[in-house]
């Protein structure tokens, strides 16, 4: 009975702890989750005197991908963004996140490019509204332009079956 | 050569951790600036505050906040700017609502259950000090004798 107590606030400890082993102090909430994503005009990679802003894409539902040459798991992702652009289920759109064009243009021709398109944001300042704090990330845009799911970390085949593709049916059955 | 060390440790303390220099048209401007990376958290590296640390999405806040300032904006707003893009988790000192509750009444809630515990402890301990009552001693006589005469 005396150790009942001390047993008691044992477990509850392990319990907790337990949980917060479990727990990834790097996965942030986003608080752009269901609002309008930030809106941006930024020159095209492959065609500078072109701008791309989330408009444009108004009534799709699409990807919007922050990547970097100088970015290593980035490498990681690109083969299945690679893969998942040629099933043609979503169009991805990549922000080219503080990085060098020349540097972002060889990396594209080298590993092969999944996007519609990319925009360059050197400054890192459209990075800034979007909340970007771990390059890659990964942003799901419905047809309303409001941010549906936000992935910090790379896009793998396990979030991309499990998380992604779902996400992407639902949101391709709502109404514009 | 443990002195050397010793002195070198203490020595590195007083190294500053931010790079770039911003000048201020308005001192109080500064210390502002001052205040509020202090409060900012670093989300790369998230146990640093946005002043300390190196990283580069730190150098991009720590611009904004100082355009934002030079800009006339208020702490308020500054800090509006940054929870609407990084959440609560960019503040040091989280808002107190239904979300952080726990987090705000948790050292609250432990001083208390440690109070009352330690209230239980003291009671028991003046129990076992306490006289024994005559009853209870007549009980004690009784049991004795008992016990001689078996």
């Amino acid at each position: 009975m005396r150790f009942l107590i001390p047993l008691g606030i044992f477990i509850v400890m392990v319990v907790f702890l337990g949980i917060g082993l479990k727990l990834d102090p790097r996965e942030v909430p986003s608080p752009l989750i269901g609002k309008p994503v930030p809106t941006f005009k930024l020159p095209q990679l492959h065609a500078p005197e072109q701008t791309f802003a989330p408009e444009d894409m108004k009534g799709k539902v699409w990807l919007l991908n922050v990547w970097a040459s100088w970015c290593v798991s980035c490498r990681a992702e690109h083969a299945v963004l690679n893969q998942f652009a040629k099933s043609g289920q979503v169009e991805i759109v990549g922000l080219n996140y503080k990085d060098e064009p020349a540097d972002a243009q060889r990396w594209l021709s080298q590993l092969g490019n999944p996007y519609k398109l990319s925009v360059m944001d050197v400054q890192g300042m459209a990075g800034l509204d979007l909340g970007v704090y771990g390059v890659p990330e990964t942003f799901v845009i419905d047809k309303k332009g409001l941010v549906r799911h936000k992935l910090t970390g790379p896009v793998d085949p396990q979030n991309l079956q499990a998380e992604i593709i779902p996400l992407l049916q639902t949101l391709n059955g709502e109404p514009g | 050569m443990k002195k050397l060390l010793l002195v070198a440790l203490l020595l590195s303390q007083s190294v500053q951790a931010v790079t770039e220099v911003y000048s201020f048209s308005n001192p109080s401007y500064e210390l502002r600036y001052q205040a509020l990376t202090e409060e900012l958290r670093c989300l790369v590296c998230q146990n640093q505050n946005i002043a300390d640390s190196h990283a580069e999405l730190a150098q991009d806040l720590r611009r904004k906040v100082y355009e934002m300032i030079t800009a006339g904006k208020t702490d308020e707003q500054i800090v509006e700017y940054m929870t609407d893009r990084y959440g609560d988790f960019v503040l040091y000192r989280p808002p107190l609502n239904p979300k952080t509750m726990i987090l705000w009444l948790a050292p609250i809630l432990t001083v208390l259950s440690g109070l009352v515990g330690f209230g239980f402890l003291l009671r028991r301990r003046r129990q076992v000090d306490q006289q024994p009552s005559d009853a209870e001693l007549q009980r004690v006589r009784d049991m004795l004798n008992k016990s001689d005469t078996k």
